[in-house]
């Protein structure tokens, strides 16, 4: 069992989670993903790590309540304790050959920029950083980012804070600027991370993508986290999770990532009691 | 002399119209007096044929001898002695090509039933008390993967006095014996039942930990007198063909994983699992087998789609006779060229006949193309069985790997690394249960001498 030794609702339906799992917290780094499952009969649930702390053996993940596991698992309390937690899994993430780099996080995809931010801060290249919600209480990690990033722009959909757009917006309109980045490194949704990449595909600018694909093990066994990369099958779980954005089959992927969406929802149901 | 005739007994099973909607064991197993009354027909070779054809030289004729004489205990200790886990071999083993191919009866009126013999001592052992390993020698060993391989090497090792640590990625311990293999071949419980004996005999289980990523295999080898790494086969292979990342297309690997190990064919479970009501099975090994006798129960229609032809299939026969038996198509001779969608999920599998032509390498008739013979399978589901290929995990173990990825091993199972070892799928690509445990075995001997824990064995 993995105690939950922190647990903050940071809005909305997302909750950050500290778990004490020394074996994932050792080797973590920025970039991997954990799996958890919230009790013995539960399903396997890959996040991104958004920190990490290997001297206290504790991860954080950051968790958005969607479906029944990740429902589920927000009625625990901190000081619970959950079943299984794996990890670290995937490669670290590697902006070592570039020196200019924006982050980009859209939703739930914020936390995983986090610990880029951090890194790069302390690698004296510190980045500038993108984030977008669709409104002001989904903003997230704002303090975090201001001590971390070079520059921290806000954006949501609805207008509700600092201003209205898209992150793609403002990454348009920094590059417009002559913001010269030689990396934009993004992690969202799929749809969101597609726009980035179509946008900075037009100025030829190297973008990096966190992908977030169904998976079961996690360790190359399974096969169900595969995407098309440059035209060749690529495994999220052990080739990525991070990818050239760019060669990405877009299409596919995010047909890929609703195989099961039906059935959650209606397995949702069972939590919520709601009649579909 | 004449050798007296004697019907082999068929070993009860479930009745295929009624275990085709169900998940229990198909088959039932011997009763004590219908085991004896088999265990008679072995008629005790000097020369023990069968044991040459098993992998961990069980010594057959030995313990069919005391179950005949009715001492099941004594039979099931000289079963343990080479072989952790008979009452999972018993029922997974491909016997007609090892023990009973080559027993003196099987070219008379068959072979005695070895495997369902070694089921009945297997499973009476799960409820004798575990026999306790010798004082314990100080010496520690690291098992890296809870399959065949690993639960084999661990046993052994903990039989010589070795303190042994298993690491488990999963949450449970097993390998394919939990997520491979569906429970209507190989029930659970009894995989656990396996497990708990481990335990019993001081064997420790680390879940959630996968080696190369939460700890190194350097770090194992500072911790630790040995290494055996058992880590299974890897990333599952695809055709290549066109679709095949449509929606409803996936691997045997993650379709079994999903109903056997997360559980996904209770519908409670959290777990999804893709229901078809059309579905085709690509390849006949075990796995194909598999795959498609857990869509047939989770209601499906459901075709194994092969591109040699019967004699070819490299499942256990067993299992192909059960498949029939149970109302799956087999689509011989047939290759599938590409998968065909609607809206992002597969809706039909193109296909053309094949014919055979001369043997390749392996010795198998080489199937080829017949001319203008497309056609196609109308389906909402494809489950690709075509093996897998060595898991890239490996390349984090610091070990030498051959070109095609798997792990290099030297005559005793070392590595490259003084003190790591390697034994099953992860050295020799897909193979079966049991020649992973026969490998599991050798190298328990060969740490076992190492660190000098056999006594001049």
């Amino acid at each position: 069992m993995y105690k939950i030794v922190k647990k903050t609702r940071l809005c909305g339906n997302v909750c950050e989670y500290v778990v004490e799992a020394p074996h994932a917290a050792r080797r973590a780094q920025p970039g991997q993903f954990i799996i958890l499952r919230v009790d013995e009969n539960g399903e396997r649930i890959p996040l991104t790590i958004c920190d990490y702390d290997a001297v206290k053996g504790t991860v954080t993940v950051l968790v958005q309540e969607v479906g029944y596991s990740t429902k589920l698992l927000a009625q625990i309390p901190e000081g619970g304790r959950i079943a299984d937690f794996v990890g670290p899994l995937g490669n670290p993430t590697d902006l070592s050959e570039y020196n200019n780099i924006v982050l980009v996080g859209g939703g739930i995809g914020t936390a995983v920029i986090y610990p880029q931010a951090k890194r790069l801060q302390a690698e004296g290249k510190a980045a500038d950083v993108i984030v977008g919600a669709r409104t002001k209480e989904l903003i997230m990690y704002e303090k975090e980012f201001r001590a971390a990033a070079r520059d921290l722009y806000l954006t949501t959909d609805d207008g509700s804070y600092v201003r209205k757009g898209f992150v793609t917006d403002v990454l348009r309109e920094r590059i417009e600027a002559g913001a010269n980045y030689d990396c934009v490194f993004a992690v969202g949704p799929m749809p969101m991370m597609r726009a980035v990449c179509k946008l900075t595909e037009n100025y030829g600018i190297k973008t990096v993508v966190s992908m977030n694909t169904i998976m079961v093990d996690g360790t190359g066994m399974c096969g169900g986290c595969r995407l098309t990369e440059d035209g060749k099958i690529r495994y999220a779980c052990v080739d990525g999770p991070e990818f050239d954005g760019h060669k990405i089959d877009w299409d596919e992927a995010m047909n890929r990532s609703r195989v099961y969406r039906a059935q959650e929802q209606a397995h949702l149901c069972r939590l919520t009691g709601e009649k579909r | 002399m004449a050798i007296e005739r004697k019907e082999r007994h068929k070993i009860p099973e479930q009745a295929p119209e009624v275990r085709r909607s169900n998940f229990e064991e198909v088959c039932t197993g011997f009763d004590l007096e219908t085991a004896k009354a088999e265990a008679t027909r072995c008629l005790q070779c000097k020369n023990a044929p069968c044991r040459s054809g098993c992998p961990v030289a069980v010594r057959i004729p030995e313990f069919i001898k005391a179950l005949a004489a009715g001492n099941v205990a004594e039979a099931g200790a000289i079963v343990k002695s080479t072989n952790s886990l008979p009452s999972v071999c018993g029922r997974v083993c491909p016997q007609e090509s090892q023990c009973e191919k080559f027993c003196v009866r099987a070219k008379m009126e068959g072979p005695v039933a070895i495997g369902g013999l070694e089921r009945f001592v297997g499973d009476y052992m799960l409820n004798e008390p575990t026999v306790q390993s010798k004082t314990k020698a100080n010496k520690r060993v690291a098992v890296v993967g809870s399959g065949p391989a690993g639960l084999t090497c661990a046993s052994e090792l903990a039989s010589y006095g070795a303190e042994v640590t298993v690491y488990e990625a999963f949450h449970k311990p097993g390998g394919v014996l939990v997520y491979g293999i569906p429970e209507f071949r190989l029930p659970k419980k009894l995989v656990q039942a396996e497990i708990d004996k481990l335990a019993e005999k001081g064997v420790k289980f680390e879940l959630n930990c996968v080696i190369g990523k939460s700890i190194t295999v350097e770090e194992l080898l500072a911790e630790n007198d040995a290494v055996f790494l058992g880590n299974g086969a890897g990333l599952p292979m695809f055709m290549g063909i066109p679709g095949e990342n449509l929606n409803g297309v996936l691997s045997a690997n993650e379709y079994l994983t999903r109903v056997n190990l997360m559980k996904a064919y209770d519908p409670e479970s959290p777990t999804p699992v893709l229901r078809g009501k059309n579905v085709c099975v690509i390849g006949a090994g075990n796995v194909a087998m598999d795959a498609a006798r857990t869509a047939l129960r989770l209601g499906a229609n459901v075709k194994i789609v092969y591109r040699r032809s019967r004699t070819e299939m490299p499942a256990r026969a067993e299992e192909i006779h059960h498949a029939e038996q149970e109302g799956i198509e087999f689509e011989l001779l047939t290759n599938p060229i590409q998968m065909t969608g609607q809206d992002g999920w597969v809706t039909g599998l193109t296909c053309v006949r094949m014919q055979l032509g001369e043997p390749d390498a392996g010795g198998r008739r080489r199937p080829i193309e017949v001319p203008n013979s497309q056609f196609s399978i109308a389906c909402d589901t494809v489950i690709v069985a075509l093996g897998t290929s060595p898991n890239p995990l490996a390349r984090t173990f610091g070990v030498a790997l051959n070109p095609k990825g798997t792990i290099v091993v030297d005559e005793d199972m070392m590595t490259d690394q003084a003190g790591v070892y390697a034994g099953g799928d992860a050295v020799t690509g897909a193979a079966t249960v049991i020649l992973a445990m026969g490998a599991g075995r050798k190298a328990s001997k060969a740490i076992a001498a190492r660190l000098g824990l056999t006594d001049g064995e």
